[in-house]
């Protein structure tokens, strides 16, 4: 795992003490409430419904077992005791007073973690494959590209003021886990033909009120070139992105605005004048990175697979669960698992601080001390033997983190919603756990199969209904929630941004509304193999509306 | 009919709070200070902007609430919300803390 040099240390001190003066000045009333919001955002402090809110960046979702557990002690010493896990890959505490967040700060600092550029119009938090470092399918680890990028964009001098906010994600594999289609910036790490490492570029995707997805500018953009073609590309924006309307002054509108042809002519010109200067990354550097995020050295353990066939026999439970929340890794004496944050009817990505101490010791004793959280809203444990995944099993159940769900319909991606939010137009998470709980049954999820269901409750899209084989975006309509259902959105490799079906749902008609939609999927799938999204694809969404608005006709 | 009250979040820690007939900022919503008419919806936005500078208060907004007998009752669900905690965890925010009217 990376770990902090001395300039980190101190850059991240420095801003530490600095946040600690001027939250004392704002307390005192030296600052105004105009003068300290933006040096509280720029630090990832909201202000919500009920109380504060701190964002903290996991980047590229990598953790420690220490950083868990500090997560957990701020859970519990300065929150409710829980934390939420984001589609950001943070984590966000809901509940901490103002005059304890320099204290926060000072330990997270202590185990290299922060919460800087968590908001701003700034670069925030680059994500990354959460299956990064372990996934079988994985050409190369994308974590040292995002650290590398991480490091360029901390408190770049010329980006810090962008027209909005700007988004970075990084996969290493073909199967796109990052969603780097709906980014600002999509960047997929492959190799080329003669076996050298490079990305394909992607820009101006992005979800909120105007959902887009991103046009690849470039097919292969070799790993030297990566802060060079960056800079050209956020310069561009910088200096023609609209200031005018903050709903158009995302770069999606620009290379929309402007045409992909155009903006990439653009981007290139740029490139051209700055290719040479001393942001091309020297190999030692790259090497230097890389080392952080060398695999831990796998003890062999074959004598896992003729156990594993025992442990599922005895167990139906456990052998669904294998199945559903374990992917194969480079080794194979290990798997990836998925820890769900979806327990059947709770609420997605919250977990409390008893939870995340759990993970950690487990992650610390099965999994060579590292953990991921997704943007799925998920923990993973990387590195976990086979022989051992019986174990990892019991202890998760022990706490409720064995819902065997990943990937299924009741794995719910939700914003925090009208529950917490101050932007939100209507309740997220109840929704979630009213269809959570309507499709909870085992082999009836199982039957469905894969299936995302992603949930936002206003025209944000921080739940990523647009990218959701089923979205459900929630908004106020005369006072009361409203419901619109969306179709065929995906958020990988082939990505879509699904089709409105039509007129909203109450709140109580909404669970009904999607069981419809699941039950037509069933009756008219070619057969178990067929997933909803290849089905939606294949039929379009003339049935699920006939289904949806003839039934509801009918009922009337 | 609906009224207006004048609600904001205190700076210290963002509890929600109600500016009271007493003058004094209020953690419930019991005994906030009603403007029926709009010379007294006026005087709620002076307030407002008057705790904006005394530094108490931020996110200061006068909202409609309805008079149901005894109780206020926000119009808005979002007031609703802030005035009870998450509708998802009862054991959160102020309806945790407070015990029910008999």
């Amino acid at each position: 795992m990376y770990r902090y040099d001395e300039f980190d240390h101190a850059f991240v001190s420095a801003r530490v003490e600095q946040f600690k003066d001027q939250v004392e000045r704002r307390l005192s009333g030296e600052l105004t409430e105009e003068q300290f919001r933006p040096l509280r955002l720029m630090n990832g402090v909201y202000l919500q419904l009920h109380a504060y809110m701190l964002r903290v960046a996991v980047p590229y979702g990598t953790l420690s077992s220490r950083q868990m557990r500090k997560l957990a002690h701020i859970a519990r010493r300065y929150d409710r005791g829980y934390g939420h896990f984001t589609t950001r890959q943070n984590i966000q505490y809901n509940w901490p007073a103002l005059k304890d967040i320099p204290a926060v700060l000072d330990e997270l600092a202590s185990v290299e973690m922060h919460a800087l550029q968590t908001s701003g119009n700034c670069i925030r938090n680059v994500t990354a494959d959460h299956f990064a470092g372990a996934a079988a399918d994985e050409v190369g680890d994308p974590r040292p590209y995002a650290e590398i990028l991480r490091q360029w964009s901390s408190m770049h001098p010329e980006f810090s003021y962008l027209p909005r906010k700007f988004k970075i994600a990084v996969t290493g594999a073909d199967r796109d886990r990052a969603a780097i289609q709906v980014h600002d910036i999509g960047l997929h790490l492959k190799k080329n033909a003669a076996g050298e490492l490079g990305f394909a570029v992607y820009v101006g995707g992005g979800q909120g009120r105007t959902p887009m997805v991103a046009k690849k500018i470039r097919d292969f953009l070799p790993v030297e070139d990566l802060l060079t073609y960056t800079t050209a590309i956020v310069r561009v924006y910088n200096l023609n992105g609209r200031r005018d309307n903050k709903y158009k002054a995302r770069i999606k509108i620009l290379v929309h605005e402007t045409g992909t042809e155009e903006i990439t002519r653009q981007i290139e010109a740029e490139w051209q004048a700055i290719k040479e200067t001393d942001l091309k990354l020297p190999q030692q550097d790259v090497d230097a990175i890389d080392t952080y995020f060398a695999p831990p050295n796998l003890v062999q353990r074959p004598e896992g697979w003729s156990g594993l066939a025992a442990a599922r026999k005895a167990d139906h439970a456990f052998s669904a669960w294998v199945d559903q929340n374990v992917t194969p890794h480079k080794n194979p004496d290990y798997g990836v698992v998925t820890i769900s944050l979806k327990p059947i009817g709770g609420i997605p990505g919250d977990a409390t601080d008893a939870q995340m101490d759990l993970v950690a010791d487990i992650a610390e004793k099965f999994s060579y001390d590292e953990i991921r959280v997704s943007h799925e809203q998920n923990l993973v444990l990387p590195h976990v033997a086979i022989a051992d995944l019986r174990i990892v099993y019991d202890l998760l159940l022990t706490d409720g983190l064995a819902t065997a769900n990943a990937g299924l319909i009741t794995d719910i991606i939700s914003c925090p919603g009208l529950d917490y939010c101050a932007l939100a137009t209507a309740r997220s998470i109840p929704v979630a756990q009213r269809i959570s709980e309507r499709f909870g049954d085992p082999e009836r999820q199982a039957d469905i199969g894969e299936l995302k269901l992603k949930i936002s409750g206003c025209i944000n899209a921080c739940g990523h209904h647009h990218v959701g084989h089923i979205g459900i975006l929630g908004v106020e309509k005369k006072g009361e929630e409203l419901y619109q259902i969306s179709l065929g959105g995906s958020g990988d490799e082939i990505c879509t941004i699904g089709d409105i079906t039509g007129r909203g749902f109450s709140s109580e008609e909404i669970v009904d509304a999607i069981e419809t939609i699941v039950d037509r999927y069933l009756e008219i799938r070619t057969d178990k193999e067929e997933t909803f999204l290849a089905t939606y694809r294949r039929v379009g969404a003339a049935p699920f509306k006939d289904a949806l608005y003839s039934e509801v006709a009918n009922a009337a | 009919m609906s009224v207006k009250v004048l609600t904001a979040n205190r700076l210290t820690d963002g509890e929600v709070v109600w500016l009271g007939a007493n003058g004094e900022w209020l953690e419930h919503i019991d005994g906030a200070l009603i403007a029926r008419h709009a010379e007294a919806v006026n005087a709620l936005e002076e307030a407002g902007k008057s705790a904006i500078k005394s530094n108490l208060v931020i996110d200061v907004n006068v909202i409609d609430v309805e008079e149901r007998g005894t109780e206020l009752y926000p119009v808005r669900l979002r007031e609703r919300i802030r005035q009870l905690g998450p509708t998802i965890r009862l054991d959160l925010g102020k309806q945790a803390e407070k015990p029910k009217a008999a």
